[in-house]
């Protein structure tokens, strides 16, 4: 998009709808939606307070614990799936439905199996991230080239070697692409365990702050949720952006 | 004895025999000079290739004929009328076949006809024959992706030629079949240049190929494009498809333009 | 010789099936019914009518809500396809969108539209246009330069771009923008049922849960499970099937 000749960079036209949001929360037509001056005004003088505080850690404590274990079983399942034919075709079925299905619908039964806390949660957002991450990993063993597997083993590489020397790089931009989409799902996955498992972390922020129609807050801290999500979502690009130069040519 | 004539401004035949005329073009991407000041004639009926190594601006200044770009300035003419646009009196023949896969070879070789509105028993009657001419016949509700690379650029040339315009624009249509193919449409090409009463423009980088099929080689050359040379041969083109490439008129013009061009390669 | 695929997929299923019938009976918890028990409970529900009639409410916002986003995202994608000022102003919306954990959005969506059927179409809504809107507009953007031209170079009109070649070559992203979105739109239906208010399927399983009838709940959650699968499926066919002669839509290779 251009004015003038000038390139307009890719999201500025966020900047108008801010512009839009602060004055149509100025007239004050629907009291759901704040001016935008007040949302940051809040935003800010949140940050340091204990509850937000202890939010950020309730939730970023069991998310950083369900991304872990989805890449530690996740990545190694998808590429033992992509070596081995059998395995694949026992599981790739299972990996397909739990991938479309609504994971929402397993939630209940986790509640039920495993309780109102913490461990619901972190299984929940672990389940929305595994699958994409399994099929990812699978995909980039799958598209190994023939001949590097063939010169791994007409220099004599042993099997490590072959793996963290050539196997684990030719996969990588496919793996960080899964990784990266695995984690969106799993901010997703996490407030929804929060909302419908057991309110805390930001869930507990949002029923509070929208049971007491303090609306300032609540869009304070969907902000900085979405941010927090982009963020993640931008490094893991950047990172995949990194090995992008030589995904091309494999 | 040569028989090649060897101008740097372009002889001019009567304005009659001139069915497109290109006069100082030019064409700069920011920078980048593609075209500067080009000046080139095709006279009717006959097959003008333009020849050169990449980046000699040959595909830019076709598709400036063809009307798809547009030039920095200078004009194109075709039949003494000016250029500003696509029109009815010019085809092109893609050098990636620009098919639609979605649709059958009917609907691809009637796809000109069909924008321009004409009825579809009509268009589909047409298109028929054509699709005969290529030596397409049977193929007719196949799709693209079930034809080999030769058969999918002759429907791109079946529907250049069912739009039955006057000049026929054609930016390396071989240069994306294998060797085999590419030689028998060198042949059917030159019977389809006698054949048919059009103007041929044919844009390629292979030397023998633009000897074996032109009546006029127009040699560009890169940086800044210009015209370094216009060969006319003769002499061999009545030989019969297979003679001409053991003529010695033939390879003797072959080593010339490879002699002059090879400096260029970068 | 057997299809050996096959085999391996009704191995794999007798396999899983075996291990929640074991883990049943040991039992893993007290709330683990074994397969049988589950599948007993899902025999009587739907010969009862149960599940027909709760699925006719859990189906109707999905519904509603998935003709409302397809119709309205593949309006609204192809039009910032077409136009890079409307891209330029609108698709972030859509990326902000498509990033958020909207699913925190639900309760306020209940405060403003209280608690019946157009809260749960709003749900299903927000969590399906964002990438059916930007699946269709990528689709259109990255149509293939050549085709364009081939038509401008027979003189096709804007319209005729438009509707013999964009949509034509779109057409493949934009089906399984589709896919996508009725996927997440499922989940949104889900979500609503069990956040708002218990209707269709969703009462099944609190209902269920609540008097510590387990095999009915997780006969509900594996219907709703095994319908979404089989669905989702079937729209990948339809498109492997449509889209044949397709791959990115390029014919050259």
């Amino acid at each position: 998009m251009k004015i003038y000749g000038y390139r307009l960079p890719a999201m500025s036209s966020l900047i108008l709808w801010g512009i839009l949001w602060e004055v149509v929360g100025q007239t004050g037509v629907t009291f759901f939606v704040p001016p935008l001056s007040d949302v940051l005004v809040t935003l800010y003088s949140m940050i340091g307070t204990t509850s937000f505080t202890r939010a950020l850690t309730e939730t970023g404590y069991a998310f950083i614990i369900s991304i872990f274990i989805a890449i530690t079983i996740g990545i190694p399942v998808g590429i033992l799936m992509g070596r081995s034919r059998l395995l694949d075709e026992l599981l790739l079925p299972w990996v397909n439905v739990f991938l479309s299905a609504p994971l929402t619908a397993l939630v209940p039964v986790l509640m039920v199996l495993f309780g109102f806390g913490m461990k619901a949660i972190v299984i929940t957002t672990t389940l929305f991230a595994i699958w994409i991450i399994i099929l990812n990993s699978r995909a980039g063993v799958r598209q190994i080239n023939r001949s590097l597997v063939e010169m791994a083993h007409s220099f004599g590489a042993s099997p490590v070697d072959a793996f963290f020397k050539i196997y684990f790089w030719a996969a990588l931009p496919e793996i960080l692409g899964g990784v990266r989409i695995g984690t969106i799902r799993a901010v997703k996955g996490i407030i929804i365990g929060q909302l419908l498992i057991s309110i805390v972390g930001f869930g507990a922020l949002f029923e509070l702050y929208s049971a007491n129609f303090l609306m300032s807050h609540f869009w304070a801290v969907l902000i900085v949720l979405f941010a927090l999500a982009f963020s993640i979502s931008e490094f893991l690009a950047f990172l995949e952006r990194k090995v992008a130069y030589y995904a091309a040519k494999r | 004895m040569s028989q090649i004539k060897e101008v740097v401004a372009p002889q001019s035949p009567a304005p009659d025999d001139i069915a497109v005329s290109a006069r100082n073009i030019t064409k700069n991407y920011g920078d980048v000079e593609a075209l500067k000041d080009l000046t080139l004639e095709f006279p009717r009926g006959q097959l003008t290739s333009l020849l050169g190594p990449s980046g000699c601006g040959k595909t830019t200044l076709l598709k400036i004929i063809a009307g798809l770009l547009q030039p920095t300035s200078g004009n194109i003419e075709v039949n003494g009328k000016p250029v500003t646009g696509p029109g009815p009196n010019r085809a092109f023949v893609f050098q990636d076949f620009a098919l639609l896969p979605w649709a059958s070879v009917m609907r691809n070789v009637a796809f000109g006809l069909e924008l321009r509105g004409v009825a579809k028993s009509e268009r589909e009657d047409v298109a028929a024959k054509y699709i005969g001419d290529v030596g397409l016949a049977g193929f007719e509700k196949s799709y693209p992706h079930e034809l080999s690379g030769g058969m999918r650029q002759r429907v791109g040339l079946a529907r250049a030629l069912a739009v039955d315009a006057k000049v026929l624009l054609m930016d390396e249509p071989f240069s994306a079949v294998d060797e085999q193919t590419r030689r028998k449409f060198q042949e059917d090409l030159l019977s389809l240049v006698e054949n048919e009463n059009k103007t041929f423009i044919f844009v390629t980088h292979s030397i023998e190929e633009a000897v074996y099929v032109s009546d006029q080689i127009a040699i560009l050359l890169p940086r800044p494009s210009r015209v370094s040379e216009i060969i006319r041969p003769s002499g061999f083109r009545n030989k019969g498809a297979d003679s001409i490439r053991r003529d010695s008129e033939y390879l003797d013009i072959v080593d010339n333009i490879w002699a002059s061009l090879r400096n260029y390669v970068e | 010789m057997v299809n050996r695929p096959l085999v391996l997929k009704i191995l794999s299923a007798v396999i899983i099936f075996g291990a929640w019938e074991i883990a049943g009976r040991v039992p893993v918890s007290y709330a683990f019914p074994t397969f049988f028990e589950s599948m007993a409970a899902l025999f009587r529900l739907a010969m009862e009518g149960t599940l027909f009639t709760a699925y006719v409410d859990t189906l109707k916002p999905l519904i509603v809500g998935v003709a409302i986003s397809t119709f309205i995202g593949i309006g609204l994608g192809l039009w910032i396809g077409l136009s890079s000022f409307f891209d330029w102003l609108v698709s972030p919306i859509f990326i902000v969108m498509q990033a958020a954990p909207l699913a925190a959005l639900i309760p306020l969506l209940v405060m403003a539209y209280g608690i019946g059927l157009t809260s749960k179409v709003f749900v299903v809504l927000i969590m399906a246009m964002p990438v059916i809107v930007l699946n269709t507009s990528s689709a259109v953007r990255h149509t293939p330069e050549s085709i364009k031209e081939m038509c401008r170079s027979f003189l096709g009109s804007r319209l005729d771009m438009i509707v013999k070649i964009i949509i034509p070559a779109a057409s493949p992203l934009i089906f399984s923008g589709l896919r996508l979105g009725i996927s997440a739109g499922f989940i949104g239906a889900i979500l609503a049922e069990l956040k708002i208010t218990p209707t269709g399927v969703g009462d099944i399983i609190t209902f269920s849960r609540s008097i510590a009838d387990y095999p009915s709940m997780y006969a509900a959650i594996f219907s709703i499970i095994v319908l979404a699968v089989l669905f989702l499926n079937l729209l990948e066919r339809i498109e492997k099937f449509l889209f044949k002669g397709n791959d990115l839509g390029y014919v050259s290779d």
